[in-house]
């Protein structure tokens, strides 16, 4: 969230209020999802951090309003951002080892796992997918949750190949 | 609103073997299956599982070995070829992989026809045709040929066709096979349509994303299924969108 906010602000001097409107666009549906104050305990963290700096600015018929920018070294972590190439991790290793261990000290169907992880996979992208159909094709928000279907589509056809794998090694038992 | 506890189609049984001896296949291997009015049911395996044959039991273009198909009820199963091609024009509409458009025919003419088979008054099988490609938002291409449409029109065009006798079951085997993810996103939000529209829907596929848009999931393997589950509506979507977004990790 961090960055995510710090980017945000790369743009110009801007406030929680429109920083949090920036961020429900870009989430579309998902928006609710990220609370109201998360926008502002994320600022005052990072403004302790020396990354952005705020000033009070008055407004004739309403409460003075912090505006927050970025500091130079604010927008040396966000060049730094934008360049890495971190990819959140996929969990494959520790599902293969829980199906070798099952299959190996006979504690369940490894079959079986796999088959209701894939279950559980199916529902997900059907609330995804559900989302996805609901949203204008045009919404930033809609890539969030192509990628979301991608993502779990992966996963599925993997489950299909353990299921596969660990049947036929049953089978020739 | 549909009657949810109508049930359109029913298995018992339903089997299809080729050969005989070592070389025996079972294709369908012995499928019970209950489809509710309104349901939409998909049918998901890899490729050689037996799901394109079991649709095919289904809409009676191949003949089961053994077992049981009802239809609204009705014994259908040993129905005479003719009979079968009479209740294929009436009561199920299908949607094919390769969309199966005739090639000489607009778009309007390609949905009509199987009206004018079906012996409706040609202005009445106009409108109808025109309404239908309305709805699957192909009313500006109407007068259009097959090729002078992409894959996804295409497809719309086929689904508008397999209603046009407003039939009890649609069967759909890999509607999105033949399509890129834009084209198969504009396809399935034609189908969250027709289940909202109260359309009974029995798809196969191998691909999860079409799979996943059904109430009722089905895993085929060898033939047999082997695995069913209800996928939703389930009362924590937020929750699980959030979960599966990753947005959950944000402190």
């Amino acid at each position: 969230m961090q960055d995510v906010v710090l980017a945000l602000l790369a743009k110009g001097p801007s406030y929680g209020y429109e920083l949090r409107q920036r961020l429900l666009t870009a989430l579309g549906p998902l928006g609710s999802a990220v609370n109201a104050g998360q926008v502002y305990v994320t600022l005052g963290r990072l403004e302790r951090g020396g990354l952005v700096e705020s000033t009070e600015v008055g407004q004739a018929y309403r409460p003075d309003r912090r505006v927050y920018e970025l500091t130079a070294a604010g927008h040396e972590r966000v060049a730094t951002w934008v360049a890495e190439v971190d990819w959140p991790k996929p969990a494959p290793a520790e599902f293969h080892l829980k199906l070798t261990a099952v299959a190996t000290a006979s504690l369940a169907d490894p079959v079986a796992v796999a088959d209701s992880q894939r279950r559980e996979l199916m529902r997900r992208l059907r609330d995804v997918e559900q989302a996805l159909l609901a949203e204008s094709p045009q919404s930033a928000a809609s890539l969030l949750l192509e990628g979301t279907v991608l993502h779990l589509q992966a996963g599925i056809r993997w489950l299909e190949l353990c299921a596969e794998h660990w049947g036929k090694r049953k089978a020739s038992r | 609103m549909t009657d949810r506890s109508r049930q359109v189609l029913a298995t018992r049984g339903l089997s299809k073997v080729y050969g005989h001896g070592p070389s025996l296949v079972r294709a369908v291997d012995d499928v019970d299956l209950e489809v509710s009015a309104g349901e939409t049911v998909s049918v998901m395996g890899p490729s050689g599982c037996g799901k394109s044959t079991l649709l095919y039991l289904l809409g009676g273009l191949e003949r089961a070995s053994a077992g049981e198909i009802q239809l609204a009820g009705e014994r259908v199963d040993r129905l005479s070829q003719t009979r079968w091609a009479r209740l294929r024009r009436y009561a199920i509409g299908f949607v094919f992989q390769a969309f199966h458009l005739v090639d000489e025919l607009t778009a309007v003419e390609n949905v009509e026809l199987p009206a004018l088979l079906a012996g409706a008054a040609p202005r009445r099988a106009r409108q109808r045709a025109n309404d239908l490609l309305d709805r699957v938002g192909m009313a500006d291409r109407a007068r259009h040929l097959p090729a002078q449409l992409s894959g996804g029109q295409k497809q719309r065009v086929a689904v508008a066709r397999a209603l046009v006798n407003e039939p009890l079951l649609v069967l759909a085997d890999e509607p999105t096979g033949n399509l890129d993810t834009a084209a198969a996103t504009d396809v399935l939000r034609l189908f969250a349509h027709l289940r909202s529209a109260g359309q009974t829907l029995v798809i196969v596929t191998h691909d999860s994303r079409v799979a996943a848009t059904a109430d009722r999931l089905m895993s085929m393997r060898d033939g047999a299924i082997v695995d069913q589950t209800r996928l939703g509506p389930r009362p924590s979507t937020m929750d699980n969108l959030v979960a599966s977004v990753g947005l959950e990790e944000a402190p």
